[in-house]
């Protein structure tokens, strides 16, 4: 065995090494930077349909981040999705009539929730709803309709 | 036939014999445990021995399982023109799966079998009866540090896999075949989460860190006496660990990201 000494420096630049390596996997490979500021209010808005939206998908504005879904619920009585967001504390002059939709990111990238204000004067705060929302693009559906609109087309275009 | 009866019934009761006396063993550790404490000293000898003198394997095994992982997902994904994807691939892949599996069965292979090695010579030359003789208590002494400091060395040795692969996987896919540093920075950070990924990841590398300590040093503990019964413990040593680090990830994997 080496010198007690030496062992000891060693172990102590082993231990600082893999310290640094999860501190560089925490800041530098996850999103750990981003959840920091975690405070802010919450919001909710009721979807009809949510397909594909994730706890923890981004809330933006204009395209900009401004928070994160924190909770996705049901409601058995009206038969909707209950999604709650988390909106950070410097985007507090969102107007109460902000409508909210579910978008996708590229064709098949992931969902998220798109505001997009409206002209209200009064401003959200912690608990408000959305009352304006418009539900998540189900691509199967949309190619449906489509096939469906262009087989009834080739009918009308045969007779 | 009555003999190979009895010959299987002989062979099944060794097996739950050896479970027990494992598992018996497993649990007098943990309760050593604590005497490790006041004596600092033997722990850092022994994170020495088992952590630092595995850094060199696990720098170069994770660059170049970065590199190649980088490589080969490079020239995958840029069929698809996905190539701006190689940051979370080779990131997810890492930090979930193949830093903390490969850097047990790289564990297993340099410290695990020293560890047998060690404990089982130390018992074929009776220097644990005679610790035994002097009061010493050869659990608390030998074993229990050792198993700490794998315990300890585990989830580092993995981070510093990890985050040498996905160093690796940059110096291939951004320096060499051309792949947006930004992206590959954003869109990894974009996937890679934080409690769901890393710290999952280190639960795994602490779990296998555990299951290979404990194999290795119970497999020396268990060796029969001779220089033929520390090579046989050896071997077992590697060849049950690998088995229970690839087991047990399946398993571990199952319960942590089956339900997304």
């Amino acid at each position: 065995m080496l010198h007690s000494r030496t062992v000891e420096i060693w172990v102590g630049i082993f231990v600082a090494g893999g310290l640094a390596a999860l501190f560089m996997l925490a800041m530098k490979v996850s999103n750990l930077t981003e959840v920091t500021g975690e405070e802010g209010y919450r919001v909710t808005a009721r979807f009809e349909n949510i397909s594909g939206l994730k706890v923890r998908s981004p809330v933006t504005v204009a395209g900009v981040r401004v928070g994160r879904v924190t909770d996705i619920g049901y409601d058995p009585n009206t038969y909707e999705a209950v999604v709650t967001m988390q909106i950070g504390h410097q985007y507090d002059q969102l107007p109460l009539d902000t409508s909210a939709s579910i978008l996708t990111s590229g064709l098949l990238g992931e969902k998220y929730v798109g505001l997009e204000p409206g002209g209200d004067i009064e401003m959200m705060v912690q608990g408000s709803e959305i009352m304006l929302t418009q539900s998540s693009l189900v691509l199967e559906n949309l190619i449906g309709q489509f096939l469906f609109s262009k087989a009834t087309e080739g009918d009308e275009g045969a007779e | 036939m009555v003999d190979f009866l009895a010959q299987l019934g002989r062979s099944g009761l060794r097996f739950f014999e050896r479970l027990g006396r494992g598992h018996l063993l497993l649990l007098y550790i943990l309760g050593g445990i604590p005497s490790v404490m006041p004596r600092l000293r033997l722990l850092v000898q022994q994170v020495y021995a088992v952590g630092v003198l595995s850094i060199l394997i696990i720098l170069v095994s994770g660059l170049f399982v970065g590199m190649v992982l980088g490589l080969q997902l490079y020239n995958t994904l840029v069929d698809f023109g996905a190539e701006s994807s190689l940051g979370p691939v080779v990131a997810l892949t890492l930090v979930r799966e193949l830093g903390p599996v490969v850097t047990a069965l790289l564990f297993a292979g340099r410290a695990g079998s020293a560890l047998t090695a060690e404990i089982g010579l130390m018992k074929a030359t009776e220097q644990l009866s005679g610790m035994e003789m002097m009061a010493v208590d050869p659990i608390k002494r030998v074993l229990a540090p050792r198993f700490l400091a794998g315990f300890i060395a585990m989830p580092l040795l993995a981070a510093i896999f990890s985050a040498v692969g996905v160093l690796g996987g940059y110096f291939i896919g951004v320096g060499l075949l051309g792949v947006d540093e930004g992206s590959y920075w954003s869109q990894m950070q974009d996937s890679v989460d934080f409690y769901d990924d890393v710290v999952n990841g280190i639960i795994k590398s602490l779990v296998f860190g555990v299951v290979a300590t404990w194999i290795a040093i119970f497999e020396g503990y268990d060796a029969t006496p001779t220089s033929e019964g520390v090579s046989r413990a050896t071997t077992r040593t590697v060849v049950h660990t690998s088995l229970a680090v690839l087991g047990l990830d399946f398993i571990l994997t199952a319960l942590m990201f089956g339900d997304d």
